[in-house]
This record gives structure tokens, C-alpha cells and sequence, in this order.
């Protein structure tokens, strides 16, 4: 019962990464941007969780969504200071300019604290649950269960509400949508918003499954869920699910036959592989290019 | 003619700037930190140069340099450390090999565009870090330790070469193919150019440059590790094309040479370096997003006055 163990592990970590590949997915969808500074606002929703619960005597549940509210506010922020003037310009300056607001993020968390680690305190208790032989932890169940309560509430509101009816037509068609009489930069920010904070519980629950996290912490699960939402077909919310916990469970598997130094490596050969065999990934509408 | 008048005059004054370097060094009037100073600026220099042909003239955004100078690095390491061959023959079979990377990679994914051939770059870059760093032979994570042959006239006749072979590739018919691919590729390809063959070329002369660069570097200091050629790295080189301006040869390397002074300065103060950075990044692309000199030359400035404002 080993290989269920792992895949139970696999779709928990799958789900960080998916919880994370949300926001890229979202925020390309509708502005076409690379939002690098991603990984980076999930850091910082990793430190607001930790000195919640170390300094201020803070509960998870309550940790989780104070974090998940400072993150909507700086997604907004970011949006509102560096992209917001880029809505013309080339894909490269935008690109440029979102890698550039990921170093200063990072460097500015480092000037600060200091490059060292912190370590989670344990705010939750884990009991190995034997399932059909198998041992599985609580709290792999635990972050599974907020994932999946996370992106049902995401799927909520982008299907029934007014904002997600907004956002899905300026995904489709900014323009039109600003005849119709859409806000198009409010939209924009929600997007940011709404996935800048989901990224923010992905800090939170990151550092209570792995305790440990630092100031760098947000590059490599970034650019991962980047992978998870490319492999999803990106711009698609279900595709960013299904990408992140497919990712988690390959990566599980490649490090449970003993090639963990291999880990990342597996990671960027399957990125490199979808996009040369299926750049539109496996939930992506496939577009053809016009003059 | 004219222009190759033009081009022996500036091959003379680079001459003449590293024999006043030269004869600096030798009689001790530069001492080793500004010596060391000068060969890291042409190492950048000549980094830069590589990555400005691949996104400066040809137009395809790659953010993977330093996986072809981790390439060349280890390889010339190998060639002097392990196979005791001469440091000239290292240098060219880095090149050689990091250009046969270039191929490998660039064949496949130089038909995505933008952002995603940035991030398959990106992820190339990293696959090549993740391998060095798992194979015993050349050290692992601890890296090799490696002799130091690296010279001043090692180090500036490797990026005379450079900006030689790049500015002249530029100025030929294989350069304004290229150009036309980063202008508009649809209408190059109308236009009957082969862009896939422009774009992987220009791919692999930067590749074989950036492998050069990486021999030298690796011959520069006493070790050589994985970690050195991360992601950080090939943002260092991409700062140095961007600020000078997309497109601009002289741009890139005034760039390197003021980024590796400051740098340099303030080698003690890391973070403070990358803030800087990362600001001047943002606000360049705010403000200017076509770099500070654009797509012009410094030579085209001098121009200006003599051909009354034709400068093309």
C-alpha cells in the first residue's frame, strides 16, 4: 500500500502547487502577462502565517485568512504600482517587468529579516490514519480539504457571481467588455485580488506541511505552478487544478523511486515537453494565429 | 569602403586600450582588485554581447544564458583539470560544446514565441544546473576546484572576438534577416527568409560565445559551482541587454561595464545590489522600455553631426 501513500502525498503537495497555478492561470487569462512576482506574494502569505501564529497567538483557520486578505491587498498593489501602465506595451517589457518586481520583492524581504529560514511553529496535530493499510497523514487530508473548499469557493465565484460574470468577459474580450459597461480595471484588480490570496493560503498551508520557509522561498513552487498551469492549458481554472495535482503526484513518484535530486529536473523536462507536443496544455483551447 | 575604414579605426583604439591596460598591470599601477574588476567586465561584456544578438537583434526572448556558460565553464574545466590540455584548446572546445547545446535546445524550442520560449529557456537553463550538479565526475554540488590561467589578454582578446563576429554578423545580410525576424516575423517570412534557420543560428552563435565567456570564468576563480550558474545569473545578463537597450551592441556593453563597476562597489552589500536592480529594471521598462539607448549605436551619435541627420 506503499504507492497510495505516495499518491495521497503527491495530490497534497499537487494541491499547493494548484492553489498557486490558479493565480498565474487567472491573471494570464485575462491580462496576458506572466505574473513572475506570483511565487513571491505566496512568500509573503508563508511570513504573514508564521508571525501570525508565533507572535500573535493566532489560530490556522484565522492565520489562513488574515494572510489570504494582506495578499489580496499587495496582488492589488502590485498590479495597481507596475502592470497597470504595461496594459500596451510589449510582451517582453511586461515580462521583464514582472521578473524585475519578483527580485525586488525577495531582495526587500531579505534586506529586512535576513536571508535565514524560519520554522513553522506546530499549530496542528498529526496522526498517521490507517486507511485500507496504508498510513496517511492528518495533515496531508487537512490541506487537501482547505484546497479543495478553496477552489470550490473560486469555482463559486467565478460561475455565479457578478464579478466572476465580469471577469470571464474580459478574459474573452476586453474590449467588448468595456462596451458592455464592465469596469475592466476593477476586474483586473479582483483577478489580482482573488489570486494573489489564494496564493497567500498556499503560503500558509506550505508552511505548516513542510515548517520550514525563507525569504527565497517562492521561486521554485513559482515557477512550478507556472508549469502546473501550462500543463492545465493556461487561462483554463480547471485545467490549473488538474495541472498542480498531476505535478505533485509525478514529482512524489520520481522522488519515492530514490531520484530526488532528479526532482526539479522532471518538473522542467514535462514544461519543456508540453509546450513543444501541446503548447495550448491538456484543458487549453487550441488558437490558431492570424496576420 | 568607408566602412571598413571605420572598423580598423575602432579595432586600433581597442588595441590601444588594452596596451595602456596591459602596461598598467605589468608596472603595477592597477592593482589585483581592479585588475580582477577589468577581466570580470570583459567576461560580462562579452555575455552580454552573446545574449544581445539572440534578444537584441534577433528578437527571441531567452532568459537561459548562463545554462550555455555553465556549459562552457565545466567543460574547459574538464579539458584542463582532467584531460591536462592547454587553457586555448579548452576555451575553443567550450565554445564548441556550449554551441552544440545552443543547437539542441534552440532546434526545439524556437518555435514557440515569447513568453513561452522564455519559460522553456528558463526551464533548459535549469535542467542543464540540475544535471551538473547530480553528476559525480565533475564534483556535484561542491563544485571543482579549477587552476587560474585566466589573463587581462586572455580575457579582452576573447571579447574583442565577440563584438568583432557580432557586430560584423549584424551588419551582413545574415544580421538584417535576422533583424526583420525581430520586427515583424510573419512579414520576414513572407519575405522569403527561413526563420527558423536565422533564429536557431543566431541561438547558437550566441551559445558559442556565452560557453567562451564561461571558460574564461571558470579559469577566473579557484572554483567552479552549479549554484553560481542559477537563475540569478541569467538575470544579471539580461539586466545588462535590456538597460543598454534592445538592439543596441554598444548599449549592452556600456551596460556591463557600468553594472560590473557598480557591482563591484558594492559586493559587500548583496542585497542592496539586487534592489537596486530590480528597481532600475522596473523603472527602465516603465519609463523607457526600449533601454537607454534604444536601438541606436554610440557610434551613430557621432554620426549625426557629419551626414546631417541621415542615420539609418
Amino acid at each position: 500500500m506503499e504507492w497510495l501513500q505516495q499518491l495521497v502525498n503527491g495530490i497534497s503537495i499537487g494541491s499547493i502547487y494548484a492553489l498557486i497555478a490558479l493565480g498565474y492561470t487567472m491573471v494570464y487569462g485575462i491580462i496576458k502577462l506572466i505574473n513572475f512576482a506570483h511565487g513571491d506574494v505566496f512568500m509573503i502569505g508563508a511570513f504573514i502565517g508564521f508571525w501570525s501564529i508565533s507572535h500573535w497567538n493566532l489560530g490556522f483557520f484565522s492565520a489562513l485568512l488574515l494572510s489570504m486578505i494582506v495578499c489580496a491587498l499587495i496582488g492589488v498593489i502590485i498590479e495597481r504600482v507596475a502592470y497597470k501602465r504595461l496594459r500596451n506595451a510589449t510582451r517582453i517589457a511586461a515580462l521583464i517587468t514582472a521578473i524585475g518586481v519578483s527580485l525586488l520583492i525577495e531582495y526587500t524581504m531579505i534586506f529586512f529579516r535576513g536571508a535565514q529560514s524560519a520554522v513553522y511553529p506546530s499549530t496542528i496535530e498529526n496522526r498517521a490514519i490507517d486507511v485500507f493499510g496504508a498510513q496517511i497523514s492528518s495533515l496531508s487530508l487537512l490541506i487537501l480539504g482547505v484546497s479543495v473548499a478553496l477552489m470550490l469557493l473560486l469555482q463559486f465565484i467565478v460561475h455565479k457571481t457578478k464579478i466572476g460574470k465580469a471577469m470571464r468577459a474580459v478574459s474573452h474580450d476586453a474590449e467588448a467588455a468595456k462596451l458592455m459597461g464592465i469596469n475592466v480595471d476593477n476586474t483586473i484588480s479582483a483577478t489580482f485580488a482573488i489570486g494573489s490570496a489564494l496564493a497567500g493560503a498556499a503560503g500558509v498551508i506550505f508552511g505548516v506541511y513542510y515548517t520550514k520557509i525563507d525569504p527565497l522561498m517562492g521561486m521554485i513552487p513559482g515557477i512550478k505552478a507556472f508549469i502546473a498551469a501550462v500543463l492545465g492549458g493556461i487561462g483554463s481554472i480547471p485545467g490549473a487544478m488538474v495541472g498542480g495535482m498531476l505535478l505533485g503526484v509525478v514529482e512524489t513518484f520520481v522522488s519515492a523511486m530514490g531520484f530526488s535530486s532528479w526532482r526539479d529536473a522532471a518538473a522542467f523536462l514535462i514544461l519543456i515537453v508540453i509546450l513543444i507536443f501541446k503548447p495550448s496544455g491538456l484543458f487549453g483551447k487550441n488558437t490558431r494565429e492570424k496576420v | 569602403m568607408k566602412k571598413s575604414k571605420a572598423f580598423w579605426a575602432y579595432l586600433l583604439i581597442g588595441i590601444i586600450i588594452y596596451a595602456i591596460v596591459q602596461f598598467a598591470m605589468s608596472s603595477g599601477m592597477i592593482g589585483s582588485y581592479y585588475s580582477n574588476m577589468l577581466i570580470t567586465m570583459c567576461i560580462n561584456v562579452m555575455l552580454a554581447v552573446s545574449l544581445h544578438i539572440i534578444i537584441g537583434i534577433t528578437g527571441q526572448f531567452s532568459i537561459g544564458h548562463a545554462g550555455f556558460m555553465a556549459v562552457g565553464a565545466y567543460v574547459s574545466a574538464i579539458f584542463t583539470m582532467k584531460l591536462e590540455l592547454p587553457f586555448i584548446a579548452a576555451i575553443v572546445a567550450a565554445g564548441i560544446i556550449a554551441l552544440l547545446a545552443g543547437l539542441l535546445i534552440g532546434i526545439p524550442t524556437l518555435r514557440l514565441k515569447g513568453d513561452y520560449l522564455a519559460i522553456a529557456t528558463l526551464g533548459f537553463a535549469e535542467i542543464i544546473r540540475i544535471v551538473i550538479l547530480n553528476v559525480d565526475y565533475v564534483g556535484g554540488a561542491a563544485g571543482m576546484t579549477v587552476m587560474r590561467e585566466t589573463t587581462w589578454s586572455y580575457a579582452f582578446f576573447a571579447m574583442l572576438l565577440t563584438i568583432i563576429v557580432i557586430s560584423n554578423y549584424t551588419k551582413s545580410r545574415h544580421g538584417r534577416a535576422c533583424i526583420a525576424i525581430r520586427e515583424d516575423e510573419i512579414a520576414a517570412d513572407a519575405m522569403g527568409i527561413n526563420t527558423t534557420y536565422y533564429k536557431v543560428v543566431a541561438f547558437g552563435i550566441g551559445a558559442f560565445f556565452a560557453g567562451i565567456a564561461g571558460a574564461i570564468f571558470a579559469h577566473n576563480f579557484y572554483i567552479i559551482q552549479p549554484g553560481t550558474f542559477g537563475f540569478l545569473k541569467s538575470f544579471d545578463i539580461l539586466i545588462y541587454v535590456v538597460l543598454g537597450g534592445l538592439g543596441s551592441l554598444s548599449g549592452s556593453v556600456l551596460a556591463a561595464v557600468l553594472l560590473t563597476a557598480v557591482s563591484t562597489y558594492l559586493a559587500e552589500f548583496p542585497e542592496t545590489r539586487m534592489i537596486i536592480y530590480s528597481l532600475v529594471l522596473i523603472l527602465v521598462m516603465l519609463y523607457r522600455p526600449t533601454g537607454l539607448l534604444g536601438t541606436k549605436e554610440i557610434t551613430d551619435i557621432f554620426k549625426f553631426g557629419k551626414k546631417g541627420g541621415k542615420n539609418v
